[in-house]
């Protein structure tokens, strides 16, 4: 197994107070929980911090923790010396702290022996519903658009014949429905954790993400599309071809129209049975460059032909 | 080769709506907690005179979120209703965000 560093996970010397492991924890914590923190690594790291701390936060524990040295790097291969907590006391009581599960090997094998299952009520270890489970799902836009089948991986801690905690990968095929958006849950009951004792299982909770797209950016149900334009499409109007997530469609460009103005084609955004979207076009125009003296003449006679102050609103 | 057999969940939206009873059961608090959510506006039951209390399905989230922040950061109810509103709040200053990029 791999050899943590609790003192590098926490960010404090090995010689830390346990007033200053305990306000490292603290500030750790709040900055990457999961409900806190989008970042899709904060929930591992939040289990990491919750692990160093369990360890830490204990005399006990630390110490024993303290007598492997300090010359392991995290992550190198790790064995414990024999009879490396005689003395200590913690045996056997197994973890304490919050949101155990899913601690690594190396926590599991040293310290966390009478450990019976997940579950944040652990005292009842032998008949508890299974813990729900969380989980984001990247979609692409499109997927959503449409509606798709999505399969999912995973990890999953079980308990073994041991008594060990192990993670596996648990796929599974969902529905997700056409329209949904982004932000959005899917509950699925009956696949979270494994229930104990004949209980039933925990739920799972599917969040939904979108991908990010080169083209379109989903705003709840509306789709948005910055549409380029030439100075002739705006001034005189035209029809454009515009694509969508359901397919290329033809949009009229009012004559006079103007950068930054938004069109709105109905329907085009996630739909659902019950909702609407559509897709929001925001026009930029786009200046061709004067490159050759004709070009340039051209540009020097609009001058002369449509002389106006674009700046007359910021009173100069 | 055997058939993918592909779960269809349920879509937690506005529209979904439970009871007190089921908003207990899916996220294993008692009624008493959920009463103290409600009354510290974390949630907000829809009921007409006489009739049962009724959450949307966003509110779900909003109850699990704040176990999961009193349990994992020791915030007190008013801290996370603070906490809820700010993150909501954050979430829709990122969509918006995106968009201008």
């Amino acid at each position: 197994m791999e050899y943590r560093d609790y003192y590098q996970i926490l960010g404090v010397e090995r010689n830390a107070s346990q007033e200053a492991i305990k306000q490292a924890y603290r500030k750790a914590a709040r900055k990457y929980h999961p409900d806190v923190n989008r970042d899709p690594g904060a929930e591992e790291t939040f289990k990491a911090i919750g692990e160093a701390y369990e360890v830490l936060k204990d005399p006990e524990k630390r110490a024993a923790y303290d007598k492997f040295g300090s010359n392991w790097e995290h992550g190198q291969d790790f064995e414990p010396p024999p009879n490396w907590d005689a003395g200590f006391e913690f045996r056997g009581t197994g973890s304490s702290g919050a949101a155990s599960s899913g601690f690594s090997d190396f926590f599991e094998s040293l310290f966390g022996h009478s450990y019976m299952g997940g579950g944040r009520d652990r005292h009842t270890a032998f008949r508890v519903k299974g813990e729900d489970q969380h989980a984001k799902v990247a979609l692409k836009l499109v997927d959503a658009y449409l509606g798709s089948r999505q399969t999912i991986t995973l990890s999953r801690s079980s308990v073994n014949q041991r008594g060990q905690v192990t993670s596996q990968p648990h796929t599974l095929h969902v529905v997700i429905p056409k329209g949904i958006i982004q932000g959005q849950r899917i509950r699925l009951e009956g696949q979270g954790m494994p229930g104990y004792g004949g209980s039933p299982n925990g739920d799972l909770y599917l969040e939904i993400a979108f991908q990010e797209d080169p083209l379109f950016h989903a705003e709840k149900r509306d789709i948005h599309l910055t549409l380029p334009i030439t100075p002739w499409e705006a001034a005189l109007g035209a029809r454009v071809t515009v694509p969508t997530l359901g397919g290329k469609v033809q949009l009229k460009i009012p004559a006079g129209s103007q950068g930054g103005n938004r069109l709105r084609l109905k329907g085009k955004g996630l739909c659902s049975s019950r909702h609407q979207g559509d897709q929001i076009i925001t026009l930029r125009i786009v200046v061709p460059e004067a490159a050759t003296a004709e070009q340039r003449a051209h540009y020097q006679t609009m001058a002369k032909l449509m002389p106006f102050n674009p700046r007359q609103q910021l009173g100069v | 080769m055997a058939e993918i057999h592909y779960l269809q969940g349920t879509v937690l939206d506005e529209e979904l709506l439970c009871s007190l009873t089921e908003l207990c059961r899916l996220c294993g608090v008692t009624a008493e907690v959920v009463h103290e959510m409600v009354a510290e506006g974390i949630i907000t039951p829809s009921s007409s005179p006489g009739q049962q209390w009724r959450f949307t399905a966003l509110e779900i989230r909003r109850v699990q979120t704040t176990i999961r922040l009193q349990q994992d950061l020791q915030v007190n109810l008013p801290g996370c209703a603070l906490a809820l509103d700010l993150l909501e709040e954050l979430e829709e200053l990122r969509l918006r965000r995106g968009r201008q990029r």
